[in-house]
């Protein structure tokens, strides 16, 4: 029955942005009591279409129709009006209030013309019951888990009134005990009757959680499918637009575990790291990159793989041991320092320590080469020019032009800006930190090839990435990090994922 | 087209809509208010005057629109201006027969000197002790104004050293001395900071200061330094406050003008949250608050009126630049067409 009248029904939508045609002729069906996940690649316009439906942009043309009737909100808050209600990836809460505050912020129940503390508590601690969750209501937000504040963050969108529930991204930030919890949360929704839009970049979690899956692909709609008849492979076969095997790189890590090991022991040594530590950050730690080589480091999250980053590349100053680059020692104490010994950085905090958003991809690219030239010994604009439009041609960056402001690409392609604004000064390391994380299985793809043709050129690569399958299908070598310590150093046919946890487990 | 589409996108559009909007007004509204006479072989009239009478808060524009984009702010400035007055007026001296204490030269360097060590603590403190700008710069605000009493003993100091005032009295080639010295500051700061990286550093340092480190950017010495230049055009200003009125009055001198010039920096289209910053836009903005209060004069609107019209017209402008504001307008507009 509910299959012929879907709750919320989106048909031809358009919308273009200056230079770009963001959606056209997109449809997108919800119904009640399931999850439906939207895939495609970064840029396909997911998040353009959910931006149209909550009310952030207005749509240039076609139609949305809820329950049958149709709307056009103009605004968040109209959309949430209308019983559309939207967690973001990153956590709209106050971290410094209560549970309990944060649900009810805005309308507290009151009393006597005061806040009536026991009657906000007492709600606040059956609606998280209501979806199995038992926590203190009294404690301050930020002394739970990311899973709990999410499912705070829900709770509180969820009105009597809301039909439609948006989840952007909200795993992303979550370890696996916490993604079932949160499964958990929304599966019980789901039976509740509510309509749920699902957003993620992790296949699986949409295989595990998802009714059915609309595939977008720059911009067009490619298909509705019922999660269940639509095979994984056939997914991202759409998602890519490609036959599989055209990625020959996706198949075969088992290659480059061959390679591994030889360029360690031929090549030059690029970087020797001997007893570098800082108390209180990580426990001294050695290690050496040669030419043409890919270290992957490889540990849960907290393990200390930001931090060996951060050391080495002088944002934390190390209080023992030493850097030597190409066999001359370098007191690193600054980015600066470092960069000028040869080295680049690209952190894991793409928005709060990367990207500049509203200057240009031109200005992002040039930003650090112009750095290690100095204030004075401007590049030439045209000079500039070149640089960025050889280096966004080089990466496959999509943008406009470079002259487009950086703020307005897409996840993957902020990242591919940061390596290009690197690779503009011609380092000798290359330090990536989560360089694929929270963007789409094809930029991935293209990034880790990247990181690959980039090694074969001679470069040393240091590699982090959550995802020991990634660590493993990309590098030489795997370092192997656990509570703040390098605890072990894997090569060749040792490098499995199995391996990898049993070191960190501490059993081999 | 091409130069209508690229000046509807330009960030100097709306204040110089705004300028014109006022300079249209007094075409109408005020009797005479664009005649320019030669008397004594120099221009005189209203449009001399405002660019005149606006020259302090021009030359506190250009340093503080750096200040700015870095997401900073100097509230010290006025503060400053009364140290360079205070500086200057003491080391040339009241003697009424007109012979400087020390040669003017001197006096003013020192004065210089003064303002741009001024700077450079408000600078210290931002970059290296790592003070919010506005808490930073409050204290030299509170104790600049001590400093200026000390150094002229809590008296007003009146001069009577006749070529001191060719700054701020003075004419070259017809147009005032003072007009001249912004343009030289102006040309000198657009040439370093755009003809060079410096500026694109600035803008980086005010947009993420996070990444411009990680990006071997040495964040603290850009800051440091563009606050240390924020003071250096205080002492210009302070110099030519001094020189205009032959005095310096350590509770007077530049009292309140941080305010008309970080209105002038906002009104220019920098924003206070760092980032983009536009020179020109900057000087059109000192030249708005400028031309708004000679019209009030013009029009001899009483002194305590004066304030609210001025506040008023600030409110409108402020409106008026505000692209939120203006999409609204555009969609009330643009709903009664599609109802009519």
């Amino acid at each position: 029955m509910s299959e012929s009248t879907p709750i919320l029904e989106m048909r031809k939508i358009n919308k273009h942005f200056p230079g770009v045609k963001a959606l056209s002729d997109v449809n997108f069906r919800l119904f009640q009591g399931e999850v439906h996940a939207i895939m495609g690649q970064n840029g396909a316009g997911k998040s353009t279409l959910v931006k149209v439906l909550t009310g952030v942009y207005r749509h240039d043309s076609g139609e949305m129709l809820l329950e049958g009737k149709p709307i056009k909100p103009d605004s968040p808050l109209a959309a949430q009006k209308l019983g559309i209600s939207t967690v973001y990836q990153e956590i709209n809460l106050c971290p410094n209030l209560s549970v309990a505050e944060n649900i009810f912020a805005g309308r507290q129940p009151m009393k006597l013309g005061r806040i009536d503390w026991r009657e906000l508590n007492r709600r606040a601690e059956e609606a998280l019951k209501r979806l199995n969750v038992s926590v203190d209501v009294t404690q301050v937000l930020s002394s739970y888990s990311i899973a709990i504040q999410q499912m705070v963050a829900i709770v509180r969108v969820l009105d009597v009134s809301s039909k439609i529930l948006i989840l952007d991204e909200p795993t992303s930030s979550l370890d696996e005990v916490e993604v079932e919890q949160l499964f958990k949360v929304i599966r019980q929704l789901r039976d509740d009757g509510l309509a749920i839009l699902f957003i993620t970049h992790f296949l699986d979690q949409t295989y595990r959680i998802s009714d059915r899956i609309t595939i977008l692909k720059n911009g067009e709609f490619v298909g509705e499918y019922k999660t269940g008849s639509l095979p994984k492979l056939d997914l991202i076969a759409k998602m890519l637009g490609k036959e599989l095997s055209e990625f020959s790189f996706a198949m075969g890590g088992e290659e480059r575990k061959k390679e591994s090991g030889k360029a360690g022991k031929d090549g030059k040594i690029v970087l020797l790291v001997k007893d570098l530590g800082l108390r209180g950050s990580i426990a001294p730690f050695s290690l050496n990159l040669n030419e043409g080589e890919v270290l992957g480091l490889a540990g849960l999250l907290g393990s200390g793989r930001t931090e060996m980053a951060r050391l080495i590349f002088g944002i934390d100053g190390a209080n023992q041991g030493e850097i030597h680059v190409k066999g001359k020692r370098q007191s690193i104490n600054a980015p600066r320092s470092a960069m000028l010994a040869g080295m680049g950085f690209c952190s894991e905090d793409r928005k709060n320590e990367g990207i500049f958003s509203e200057l240009t991809v031109r200005e992002n690219i040039i930003l650090a080469l112009q750095g290690r030239k100095g204030t004075f010994r401007y590049i030439p604009k045209k000079k500039q020019l070149e640089i960025a439009d050889e280096l966004i041609k080089t990466l496959a960056i999509k943008t406009p032009s470079a002259n487009n402001e950086a703020g307005q690409l897409s996840g993957g392609n902020q990242q591919k800006l940061m390596l290009a604004r690197w690779l503009a000064t011609n380092p000798i390391i290359l330090i990536l930190d989560e360089p694929t994380r929270g963007i789409d299985v094809g930029a991935k793809l293209e990034i880790m090839e990247l990181i690959l043709s980039l090694s074969r050129q001679g470069m040393g690569v240091i590699f982090i990435s959550s995802e020991f399958e990634e660590v493993i299908r990309c590098s030489n070598r795997i370092a192997v990090l656990k509570d703040k310590a390098k605890i072990a150093e894997l090569a060749g046919e040792e490098m499995s994922e199995s391996n990898i946890m049993h070191t960190i487990a501490g059993g081999r | 087209m091409g130069i209508w589409r690229r000046l509807s996108r330009s960030k100097l559009l709306w204040p110089l809509v705004t300028l014109g909007i006022l300079l249209l007004f007094n075409l109408f509204f005020t009797p005479h208010f664009f005649r320019i006479e030669i008397m004594e072989g120099h221009l005189f009239g209203n449009l001399i005057d405002i660019f005149k009478n606006g020259a302090p808060i021009m030359l506190l524009a250009i340093g503080l629109t750096l200040v700015i984009a870095t997401h900073g702010i100097d509230i010290s400035v006025g503060s400053v201006v009364a140290i360079s007055a205070g500086v200057v007026a003491m080391l040339i001296g009241g003697d009424l027969a007109g012979h400087p204490k020390y040669p003017i030269g001197f006096a003013m360097t020192a004065a210089l000197v003064a303002c741009v060590a001024a700077g450079m603590w408000n600078g210290m403190l931002v970059s290296w002790i790592g003070m919010q700008p506005i808490i930073a710069t409050l204290i030299l605000f509170v104790a600049g104004r001590g400093i200026a009493m000390v150094t002229t003993n809590a008296l007003v100091i009146w001069l009577y050293v006749k070529p001191f005032a060719l700054l701020g009295q003075g004419y070259l080639f017809g147009l005032p001395f003072s007009l001249y010295i912004v343009a030289f500051l102006l040309l000198i700061t657009y040439l370093v900071t755009r003809r060079t990286a410096l500026g694109m550093f600035i803008e980086a340092v005010g947009i993420n200061p996070t990444a411009t480190r990680f990006a071997g950017i040495n964040a603290r010495s850009i800051l440091f330094w563009c606050y240390a230049f924020s003071g250096f055009c205080a002492g210009v200003s302070g110099l030519i406050v001094c020189s205009t009125v032959m005095s310096a009055d350590g509770n007077n001198a530049g009292n309140l003008f941080e305010l008309d010039a970080i209105l002038a920096v906002v009104l220019g289209g920098t924003s206070l949250n760092g980032g983009r910053f536009f020179l020109l836009g900057s000087m059109v903005g000192a030249l708005i608050i400028q031309t708004l209060t000679t019209t009030i004069y013009a029009f001899n609107v009483p002194p305590e009126i004066a304030q609210v019209v001025k506040a008023l017209v600030v409110y409108a402008v402020s409106l008026l630049q505000s692209e939120n504001f203006r999409a609204r307008v555009a969609g009330i507009f643009g709903r009664r067409e599609i109802a009519a």
